[in-house]
């Protein structure tokens, strides 16, 4: 659910980094986090535990400039991605614009997953909205790991409707931005078409 | 999804600001904001020079949404008010017909008391103002600025 602000002349849309455990959503955060000019972006919070595993929610707000005379605003929230942590992911995906699955590229990460991506169609569904009618991009992370499955492989079992799709390195920057820019412009068409 | 659709305009914004500008004067806060339940900030007033209240949005609706996850699980509807102690500084946060929530920071010269009457008649006055908003939203021919946006404004947003 974007926000129009007349007032202060913004649009404010939420992007939700979705996926398994350990996939690298926080670390997408972290590298737009560090590469993004301060005037344009928050302060990158993160509610996680003592090892550093996402507990709630980590929340990046970003400006990315101006569309006809309106401050486009994107605020980045990723969820926990452990299995048990489900009533939290529910939550954030509350009023949520876009999605990115970030996908582990690793063989041994296929089951995980293809339930995180399961989870997110059921998460989605008891709010009323569905994957195939959201903007949502597909993010291959960890390609620099020797054990990863082929792109080919992915894409037929995470991505069997072609959504934009991006190979990443989310620990060297690799992919990210790209993953970033093709989901915030699929939430930008959104609204022109008035359904945001 | 055009019925979620956030808007606000300028006749409605200046109502809310009265609101909690009044509401910083009588019940002596510091600070109070509105925000809606997805973390969108939708005015301040008071001593927020120094204050992240893009971050204190955010965490504000994780926490409400959070309250409320507890709530249905307990079979509640919704727990509408929170109150944080601090050793210097107090936080009173309260749910506004389900939809926005106020937020007032206080401290030592004021007390929950007083916070707690006040918010009770300023969530009555801009219950009222976002009701009307919401109709106003919903009122055929509504349209969004947005619908003429062209695929070049949208790249021009990404030239680095």
């Amino acid at each position: 659910m974007s926000f129009i602000n007349y007032m202060a002349r913004e649009i404010n849309c939420k992007i939700v980094y979705y996926g398994p455990g350990l996939c690298g959503k926080t670390t997408n955060l972290q590298y737009i986090y560090e590469r993004t000019n301060p005037s344009a972006k928050g302060k990158l919070i993160s509610l996680a535990t003592e090892t550093e595993r996402t507990l709630f929610f980590d929340f990046l707000p970003l400006s990315l400039g101006e569309i006809r005379g309106f401050k486009a605003r994107f605020q980045l929230y990723t969820v926990p991605g452990q299995v048990f942590y489900d009533a939290s992911r529910k939550l954030i995906l509350k009023g949520v614009d876009g999605v990115v699955f970030v996908a582990d590229s690793q063989i041994e990460r296929a089951e995980a997953n293809i339930e995180s991506i399961e989870n997110l169609k059921t998460n989605l569904a008891e709010q009323g909205y569905s994957l195939e009618k959201l903007p949502f991009v597909m993010q291959y992370n960890k390609r620099d790991l020797p054990n990863v499955a082929e792109v080919a492989e992915l894409r037929e079992l995470l991505n069997p409707t072609g959504i934009p799709e991006f190979e990443a390195v989310a620990r060297t920057g690799v992919g990210v931005f790209e993953t970033l820019k093709a989901v915030a412009k699929l939430v930008l068409t959104e609204l022109r078409k008035g359904g945001g | 999804m055009a019925k979620d659709q956030m808007v606000m305009y300028e006749e409605e914004f200046n109502q809310i600001q009265l609101v909690v500008d009044k509401l910083v004067k009588d019940a002596n806060a510091k600070v109070v904001f509105i925000v809606d339940k997805n973390g969108q900030l939708i005015a301040a007033a008071g001593d927020v020079d120094n204050l992240d209240t893009t971050s204190l949005a955010s965490l504000t609706a994780g926490n409400i949404a959070a309250t409320g996850g507890m709530a249905k699980l307990l079979r509640e509807e919704e727990f509408a008010t929170q109150f944080h102690e601090g050793s210097k500084q107090n936080v009173h946060i309260q749910l506004v017909g389900n939809r926005v929530i106020l937020v007032v920071i206080f401290d030592s010269r004021s007390s929950l008391g007083l916070v707690r009457l006040r918010v009770k008649k300023a969530s009555e006055e801009l219950n009222k103002i976002f009701e009307s908003l919401l109709k106003k939203v919903q009122e055929p021919g509504a349209d969004t600025p947005f619908g003429e946006i062209t695929d070049e404004d949208i790249d021009n947003l990404f030239n680095d």
